[in-house]
């Protein structure tokens, strides 16, 4: 019952996340800041809903279920290795190709992003 | 519980279609790059939700692995092309361009 309710807690946090993610990337005017929206949310969302599954997984104890919980564990380090690695790569090739920074006055000439 | 997963999942998939119109209308082709990646990383999710429904986690905590792996080094060779298809243009430590049009 414990590892139920972890697992409804964590997903949910995860999909709120994600929700913020989503409406960042929709929102946003720029690239860096639309960067930021996808890098964090993307990494936080995945991270607590993988762990909610793991500690599902783990409801039942046996060896098979901690085999498979700690492959989702793993999965968990290796997107919180990988996720913000990607992102720098990405914010580092739009830098070098020269994206605009958003700045105030700009918007009213572009606005329909 | 079953029930559950399957409301997360559609949460999930729902929440990927303001992505889609990311990928659809984003102003240049990095931003098309970087909501690929987000889509990408929300399936490893979604994978491991998919084998809870089914209850063959076993097999698809295994996907779910090489799809990150994929996913990392498909975004980091996507992101290291445009960085090389893109000469630079005004502020750069990398090497000089070789060859002038």
């Amino acid at each position: 019952m414990i590892p139920a309710t972890i697992c409804i807690v964590l997903v949910c946090i995860g999909i709120l996340f994600f929700l913020g993610g989503a409406v960042g990337i929709i929102r946003f005017p720029d690239f860096y800041t639309r960067m930021h929206a996808a890098g964090k949310g993307d990494t936080m969302s995945v991270f607590l809903i993988l762990m909610g599954l793991a500690a599902y997984q783990l409801a039942d104890f046996n060896l098979a279920n901690l085999l498979v919980a700690g492959k989702i564990l793993f999965i968990t380090i290796f997107i919180m290795w990988a996720s913000p690695t990607s992102t720098h790569a990405l914010i580092k090739a739009g830098f070098e190709e020269g994206q605009k920074l958003w700045t105030r006055n700009r918007e009213k000439e572009d606005s329909d992003r | 519980m079953e029930s559950f997963f399957i409301f997360a999942g559609i949460a999930i998939f729902a929440l990927m279609f303001p992505i889609v119109w990311r990928i659809i209308v984003g102003p240049t082709a990095i931003d098309r790059i970087v909501a690929v990646n987000v889509i990408g990383t929300k399936t490893t999710a979604l994978l491991v939700i998919i084998g809870m429904i089914y209850g063959r986690v076993e097999m698809f905590v295994d996907f779910a692995l090489t799809y990150a792996l994929l996913n990392f080094i498909g975004s980091l060779a996507a992101a290291r092309y445009f960085d090389r298809v893109n000469p630079s243009k005004n502020f750069s430590n990398s090497e000089p361009k070789e060859q002038e049009s």
